[in-house]
Formats: C-alpha cells, sequence, structure tokens
C-alpha cells in the first residue's frame, strides 16, 4: 500500500515528478523537499533573458503561490537532506525533521564546481540558481569589465547576455576551442568565431592560474603570463552532482545516482534529473545528462514507475535534446554525438551561422545539430527516435 | 478539452510536434500552427505530454 512518497528537490525534475504523481492518482502524502527558500523555477532564463533584464526572478517560477494548492503537496522548502536510512524508510533533514517515505525520488540535482584554492569573495560569481542570477545581474549593472572561466553553454551565454548589456567580456577556456567536448571542431570554430564576431575578448588554450585580489575580485592572472582586469568573474566550468547525502545510504553514486532503465536505484527508490544516471534504452548507455528535457522526461518517468512498481515499470528511453541561445542563433542539438565516425553539413553552412548537420556512427544516424533550423531539427528528431539509417537521414536532406 | 498556445512564448522546440503530430505543426512559414483546437479525449495523454515538456511553457488546456 502507498501512502507516502518523498521527493528531495524541488526543481524541473521533483516537480515534474509531483505533478505526474498527482495526475495519475496518487492521493497520499506527497513530500516535495528542496534546499533553496524558492518554489521550483526554470532555470534556462536565468544565464539569458534574467541577466538581459528581459524576465524578472518572478517570471521564472512554474507556478504562482495559490498554483500548489491542487497538488496538495507538503512542501519544505528552504531545508536540505542530509540523510537516508534505506531500511525504516526515512529522509532526515537539516533542521532535525524528518520525512517517511514509502516510495523516494531522489532529484537533488548538481552544483558548480568551483576551481580549487580559489575561496569566495566579492566579486567572483557562478550561475547555477535564482539566487546566482540576481547576485549577478546586480553586479553586472556596476560592472566594466567581465572575465568568464569556461567556454562551455552557460559560460558562452553569460558572455552573450554581457555583450547585450554592452559590457567588455574576456572568455577563458582551457581547450583549444569553446564546446569543444561536445562539438566537432569546425562547429567549435564557427561559435567561436560568432563570439569574436559579436566583441567577445575568447582566450582559448589558457588556464586561470590565480585570481586577483582578496576581499573583492580585480581580475586574473592566466598560465600565458597575461592578466585580465576584471571587477566580475564568473566561473562556468561545470557540475557535480549532490549526492554527498547519500553517501552513508548505501546507493551506488558514481558520478551520480547508479539506477536501472526503470530509474530504480534500490527497491522504492528511485532518481531522476541532472543527479541520476539512467539506462537509456535509446542508446543503451547509462548517462548522466544535464538538459532541461532529461529532468522532465525522468521525472515523470520516475513517477510512473514509483506507482507502477516494479513489475509493471517501463525502461526509460529517450534521444537527448537540449539547446543554447546565443546572440541571434539558436543551437539545438538532438542525439549523441559521442563516438561518431563523421558528421555532414546536409544544408547551409559554417558561414551563415545557419546550418544542419547530421552525426553518423557506422550505419546509423546518431545525432543532429542545428542553427537556426528549428524545423530540420523536428524532422530529424522523428528519425532518429526510430532508429533512422544513415542513408535514410541524408535522403531527406531538402525535403525540409 | 481546448489547447491554447501563447505564440508569444513559442521558441519552436518542436517538442509538442513530436508529442502531438495531431495538434501541432510547424508550418512552411516557420511558425507553430494548431491544427485542432478541440482534440478528442483520445489525445489527451499526448497533449498533455507536449504542455509538461514545452520549455517556455506556452501551451495549456482549458477544460
Amino acid at each position: 500500500m502507498l501512502r507516502r512518497i518523498a521527493i528531495v528537490g524541488a526543481s524541473l525534475a521533483g516537480l515534474r515528478a509531483a505533478e505526474t504523481l498527482r495526475a495519475r492518482g496518487f492521493d497520499g502524502e506527497l513530500t516535495i523537499i528542496g534546499d533553496e527558500p524558492h518554489r521550483p523555477y526554470d532555470r534556462p532564463p536565468l544565464s539569458k533573458q534574467l541577466l538581459q533584464g528581459t524576465v524578472e526572478p518572478e517570471q521564472t517560477f512554474f507556478r504562482q503561490k495559490d498554483g500548489y494548492d491542487t497538488l496538495a503537496l507538503d512542501m519544505r522548502l528552504g531545508v536540505r537532506a542530509t540523510s537516508v536510512d534505506l531500511r525504516t524508510r526515512r529522509v532526515t533533514l537539516a533542521d532535525g525533521t524528518w520525512a517517511d517515505y514509502d516510495r523516494l525520488i531522489i532529484a537533488t540535482g548538481a552544483r558548480p564546481r568551483t576551481i580549487r584554492g580559489m575561496a569566495p569573495r566579492a566579486g567572483l560569481f557562478v550561475l547555477r540558481g535564482l539566487d546566482d542570477a540576481i547576485a549577478l545581474r546586480q553586479a553586472l549593472r556596476e560592472a566594466s569589465h567581465v572575465a568568464i572561466v569556461g567556454a562551455g553553454f552557460i559560460g558562452l551565454e553569460v558572455a552573450a547576455s554581457c555583450r547585450a548589456r554592452g559590457l567588455p567580456v574576456t572568455v577563458i577556456e582551457a581547450l583549444p576551442d569553446p564546446l569543444s567536448r561536445i562539438l566537432p571542431q569546425t562547429l567549435c570554430e564557427m561559435v567561436a568565431a560568432m563570439h569574436r564576431d559579436h566583441g567577445v575578448d575568447l582566450r582559448t588554450g589558457v588556464t586561470v592560474s590565480d585570481l586577483i585580489g582578496d576581499a573583492r575580485v580585480g581580475g586574473v592572472a592566466l598560465s600565458d603570463g597575461s592578466r585580465v582586469d576584471a571587477d566580475v568573474v564568473v566561473v562556468g566550468i561545470g557540475v557535480t552532482p549532490n549526492t554527498e547525502w547519500l553517501e552513508s545510504s548505501g546507493l551506488t553514486l558514481d558520478n551520480g545516482v547508479v539506477c536501472d532503465g526503470s530509474g530504480q536505484a534500490a527497491p522504492g527508490v528511485y532518481a531522476a534529473g541532472d543527479v541520476a544516471r539512467v539506462v537509456n534504452r535509446w542508446h543503451g548507455d547509462s548517462l548522466r545528462i544535464e538538459h532541461w528535457t532529461n529532468a522532465v522526461e525522468q521525472g515523470v518517468h520516475a513517477a510512473e514507475n514509483a506507482l507502477a512498481g516494479p513489475e509493471a515499470s517501463t525502461s526509460f528511453s529517450s534521444v537527448p535534446y537540449f539547446w543554447s541561445d546565443q546572440y541571434d542563433r539558436k543551437i539545438q542539438f538532438v542525439g549523441l554525438a559521442h563516438r561518431h565516425d563523421e558528421m555532414v553539413i546536409v544544408d547551409g553552412s559554417l558561414a551563415d551561422r545557419r546550418l544542419v548537420a547530421l552525426f553518423r556512427r557506422g550505419d546509423r544516424v546518431v545525432a543532429c545539430l542545428a542553427v537556426n533550423q528549428p524545423r530540420a531539427l523536428i524532422k530529424y528528431r522523428k528519425l532518429l527516435a526510430a532508429g533512422g539509417s544513415w542513408q535514410a537521414a541524408v535522403s531527406q536532406t531538402g525535403a525540409s | 478539452m481546448k489547447v491554447v498556445v501563447d505564440l508569444s512564448l513559442c521558441d519552436l522546440h518542436g517538442l509538442c510536434v513530436e508529442a502531438a503530430p495531431e495538434v501541432f505543426e510547424i508550418g512552411d512559414d516557420g511558425a507553430l500552427h494548431i491544427l485542432n483546437e478541440s482534440p478528442e479525449q483520445g489525445l489527451r495523454p499526448s497533449v498533455e505530454k507536449a504542455v509538461r515538456e514545452c520549455p517556455t511553457g506556452a501551451i495549456s488546456i482549458e477544460e
């Protein structure tokens, strides 16, 4: 008998899990625990519209306050879960209270990595949560030069937002190109050229050797001996899954909570979103995925399986999707390109910065990247979901 | 069930087209079109999927 379900993590995956449980008829006690004081909000606008000033913090909330009445949640915000006892089925919180459960959904997300040995100080920022974004936006109002460490999606989106505010920006990246962990070199070079054309001082192949300024940042010293003066420094060098509170739980933790294809980490315990490693039937691997749509899909999936039980559980299958908005370009990516054999631009061009690129592995199409080509992306997403052949993909070229 | 889209929010991610192709389409003009504003109840699960997967929250269902 299912009477109590606890969800730890009150962001997108946790919220979608709660909504799904109620939509599927669960009418027992539903507790959702979040360490931030805010009710659930949407993260993608933080690095873009919120920093640029076109969206206010209140507009990022998924639901207004009274929008939670119908969900009838025991919402515990501003308090961190500190441990879980799988045997007694109890989550303990930092304020000494607890939540007992028959099913547990773990959706504690991830937090930004910081540069080792560089203590927090005024002017030094990361960007993950609403409070981070509000503080950074406030600092940008008075900034004269921004240095961004890391040319991943967060760093590049923040760079574009700073340029939209007219601020001088230097981006520092250790690898030879931006986004080079994710995209093939030609596409990385296109992204680099786009940022340079918008006035970003992009420095690649260098690392930060020191942060200048003690109480307040004055800039960064780089490994090539140069120095960038900046009164705002933003570090965007990836994230770490929030699993420390689970260390004594007995759950398998390895770059996230390790789950089977049903999203289950242990009997009655599920995980979803940025913190989870769920076997994905579509590509067969167990990866930790930090995308918005993944949090939705896994939150829903975990909730459905928590109600269905192991006998009736479904296995997770999804074509990964992410997007990034920078300047007037929308970069959309669907599929999984790691270990691809070939990338072919089938429509548009690098020079136009409007293109469709397909990725081949063996005789299959495994991914599609589109820049300002949303219709094409829809077409190839459908083909990817169906496990389409490379032949079928390239023969669809131009038929959009 | 009545499907409502705030086109000022639509960002053309196309996830609704995948979830409910009977209801949503991106047309030759590059804009989102609602093919059927009052879909039958049988389509409710796929329209609900489109609602919860829309990254900009542009879609809603009015009973």
